[in-house]
């Protein structure tokens, strides 16, 4: 589909960046189809996969009931047979009627068969808070996925990653989890090249470079941290650091950071308690203890179930929360 | 193809069928149940099974001796601890496996659960790889990973052996939408060859009838007009709860097809020829119409359900009373004294050639290597290579697959 003059002048949001990811993925390989509630004559939850049925027919863009267990099996069958299905689930929240068939089935296949069969699906799922809806609508369960092997897990936190990240998820053999922050579907524009291109999974992205202290996070956190690094003293020198997948986790640029900077602050929605933040930090600790200045803090949720609208910025680590960790790690 | 409305058409439901819904209650190998346990044979018409020549009858007879065979040998093995885990045992369900097995085209998939050594020996599964599977040995089908419950065969169209009640169910949905999107979409495989129309066979137990996944995978076959068939394995028994105990209209199971416009058959499972009757020309509907299935098969195991199973659910004399249609006896006899293309002294014979393979698999699997930890353990969880995976991190590659 041809840009529409906004976007070639402005550029493209997270919403746009994705569903050109698809359309060009699908218009290259006809093995990828699209299926979940409300995907193709509404273009989705989210308007994510907005024209693509009108596009590519509803044979390839495939409505189907709200039935998560059956999308995400159907899906596993899809890709044992060779095709490359890309289920939505409208929310994150909604992966646990879902969750069977994709950890006891998408994500072992591959072992179970010893290669022979495997699972190459790419679930795209709209996650994270931010957006004033209550618990499922805005939770970040990232950690129980990224515990599961035999999963990819990746969080897209602007529009020319998730472009690149999305299609490479797709050409990926393995099932991906593919969060996508809907903090920030539609909050920016950048300019994204129009081609195809691939970002590596397993590659973070360093946001800005610095020397003081390391930030690590993903999704919408990429701009609560770029935001405290603004009300933070000039001569404190601060590397910004977006996973962007999850799993494979990039710890050698991690721990090249943490052992440059010797202080490592993470930063995350989920709750804090057995997190992702939480393996960071003890990966960390277990690699880089004799470069460390400071106690590693994390930056999370509480451990309380995500609240609805009114609560939601209390919970959420904001820009203050963050400048303080930072400075905190970095006066230690 | 999906954009075409659902026919949603199945076949008219009756609601009370009048053959009966349990096998301990059919005592005749002449009774033949159509769509909803109505006899169906026209007189005078032939039976779909007269067609068959004698060397397909002899070659399931001897598949169904084989798995029975296997079956003892397993039962062996497990109580000398050399099969680890559990052990799910399909003695007495032969008949169910060859028959619908035996009504398919080579390259039709099926999916199953965790009772599944009958499934992979009727597909052509080697009884080597398969017990060496079962004792955790690299030759195994999956190298030793999956175990008991875990049979996949790609190269014979079977994928899985899943341990999860009622999980497979979409599955079956899937391969049958990835075959009906070959035909109708890609006009090719999606390897490339000439794209046919394929049926794919999805069993489950009586007790994964409880299980949600299967009314989502069956209001998708029905809504999508997939070609799958979901075969209950009805043998009575959930573990230790009767059907009746754990499910609603446990009495006309076809119901729950009607209830998503799927056509819904039952069929006695003993007979082979009966299923073959039956369940041949659902098939080549399945396949033509592009429309998706329901049987209730009627079948039963003689042994517990798993190798620690105490059986207090049913009498001795239940057990008794369906060996005395068991289904490989039906199946000789009919050769013997009917066909009579069987003798007795042929017969032992080919028991004895079943004992034997069956023995052969067992000394394979004993003495069969184990995996190599350093090359087997980290190996195949993502894409090979996968680095940072061993504690180690060093990342060694693991032996190829003897499927692949």
């Amino acid at each position: 589909m041809p840009r529409t003059k906004q976007q070639i002048e402005k550029g493209l949001t997270l919403v746009d960046a994705i569903n050109e990811a698809l359309a060009q993925e699908m218009e290259r390989d006809e093995r990828v189809v699209c299926l979940g509630e409300d995907v193709g004559l509404n273009g989705g939850v989210f308007r994510v996969t907005e024209g693509l049925q009108k596009r590519f027919g509803a044979d390839r863009v495939i409505d189907s009931p709200l039935a998560e267990s059956g999308i995400m099996g159907t899906s596993v069958g899809l890709a044992m047979a060779g095709m490359r299905p890309v289920p939505e689930i409208q929310f994150e929240g909604f992966l646990g009627p879902a969750y069977d068939q994709l950890t006891s089935h998408a994500a072992r296949f591959r072992n179970r068969t010893r290669g022979a069969i495997t699972c190459p699906l790419t679930v795209r799922v709209p996650w994270g808070g931010g957006i004033h809806a209550p618990e499922f609508h805005s939770d970040s369960p990232e950690a129980i996925y990224v515990h599961t092997p035999g999963l990819k897990v990746v969080v897209a936190a602007t529009p020319t990653d998730a472009k690149g990240l999305l299609t490479a998820a797709i050409r990926d053999p393995d099932p991906v989890v593919f969060f996508e922050p809907k903090r920030v579907y539609r909050s920016f524009r950048e300019q994204v090249p129009e081609e195809q291109y691939e970002i590596p999974l397993g590659k973070a992205r360093i946001v800005s470079e610095g020397s003081d202290v390391t930030v690590i996070t993903w999704g919408a956190n990429v701009f609560q941290c770029l935001e405290a690094l603004d009300k933070l003293p000039e001569d404190l020198s601060v590397e910004l650091i977006d996973l962007r997948t999850l799993s494979p986790l990039d710890f050698d640029t991690v721990c090249a950071s943490a052992e440059k900077t010797g202080r490592v602050v993470v930063v995350q929605e989920a709750p804090k308690t057995c997190s992702l933040a939480a393996e960071i930090g003890m990966t960390v600790m277990e690699k880089c203890f004799l470069h460390l200045q400071a106690p590693v803090q994390r930056v999370c949720g509480y451990d309380t179930v995500m609240p609805y609208a009114k609560l939601e910025l209390e919970y959420l680590p904001n820009a203050d929360r963050i400048a303080e960790a930072i400075q905190q790690v970095a006066a230690y | 193809m999906m954009s075409t409305l659902p026919s949603a058409s199945g076949s008219p439901h009756a609601p009370t069928p009048s053959q009966p819904a349990d096998i301990t209650q059919i005592t005749s190998s002449k009774v033949h149940m159509g769509a909803n346990g109505a006899p169906k044979r026209e007189p005078g018409r032939q039976r779909p099974s007269a067609a068959l020549p004698n060397e397909t009858l002899l070659r399931w007879l001897r598949d169904m001796i084989l798995i029975r065979e296997f079956e003892n040998r397993c039962a062996q093995a497990y109580q000398q601890a050399k099969i680890g885990g559990f052990c799910h045992l399909y003695i007495g369900q032969e008949a169910l496996a060859v028959g619908t097995i035996g009504c398919l085209n080579h390259d039709d998939p099926i999916v199953t659960a965790y009772r599944d050594h009958g499934h992979a020996l009727a597909r052509g599964m080697s009884p080597r790889a398969c017990m060496a599977e079962m004792f955790g040995r690299l030759a195994g089908c999956a190298k030793g990973k999956g175990g008991s419950m875990h049979m996949f065969d790609k190269p014979n169209w079977m994928f899985g052996g899943h341990g999860i009640v009622g999980a497979q169910t979409p599955l079956g949905a899937g391969l049958a939408f990835a075959a009906k999107y070959e035909v109708e979409v890609m006009r090719r495989t999606v390897d490339g060859g000439p794209a046919r129309r394929k049926v794919a066979l999805c069993y489950l137990g009586d007790g994964a009838l409880n299980q949600g996944a299967l009314h989502e995978a069956m209001n998708l076959a029905g809504l999508w007009d997939l070609p799958v068939i979901y075969i209950v394995e009805n043998n009575r028994y959930s573990m230790g709860t009767a059907i009746e105990r754990g499910t609603t209209m446990a009495h006309d199971l076809t119901a729950k097809a009607a209830a998503y416009g799927i056509e819904g058959v039952r069929i006695d499972g003993m007979d082979i020829l009966n299923i073959y009757d039956q369940f041949k020309p659902l098939v080549d509907r399945c396949r033509e119409q592009s429309r998706p299935a329901f049987v209730d098969l009627l079948t039963y195991r003689y042994q517990g359900h798993s190798m620690s199973d105490p059986q207090k659910y049913r009498k001795k004399e239940e057990v008794e009373t369906v060996r005395q249609r068991d289904s490989i006896e039906l199946l000789s006899q009919h050769l013997m004294a009917e066909r009579r293309c069987l003798s007795e002294s042929r017969l032992q014979e080919m028991i004895d050639e079943c004992k034997a393979a069956a023995m052969d698999a067992l000394t394979f699997a004993e003495t069969a290597p184990a995996p190599e930890a350093a090359a087997e353990l980290y190996s195949d969880v993502y894409v090979n290579p996968q680095p940072g995976l061993s504690p180690l991190r060093e990342y060694h590659q693991g032996a190829k697959n003897p499927l692949l």
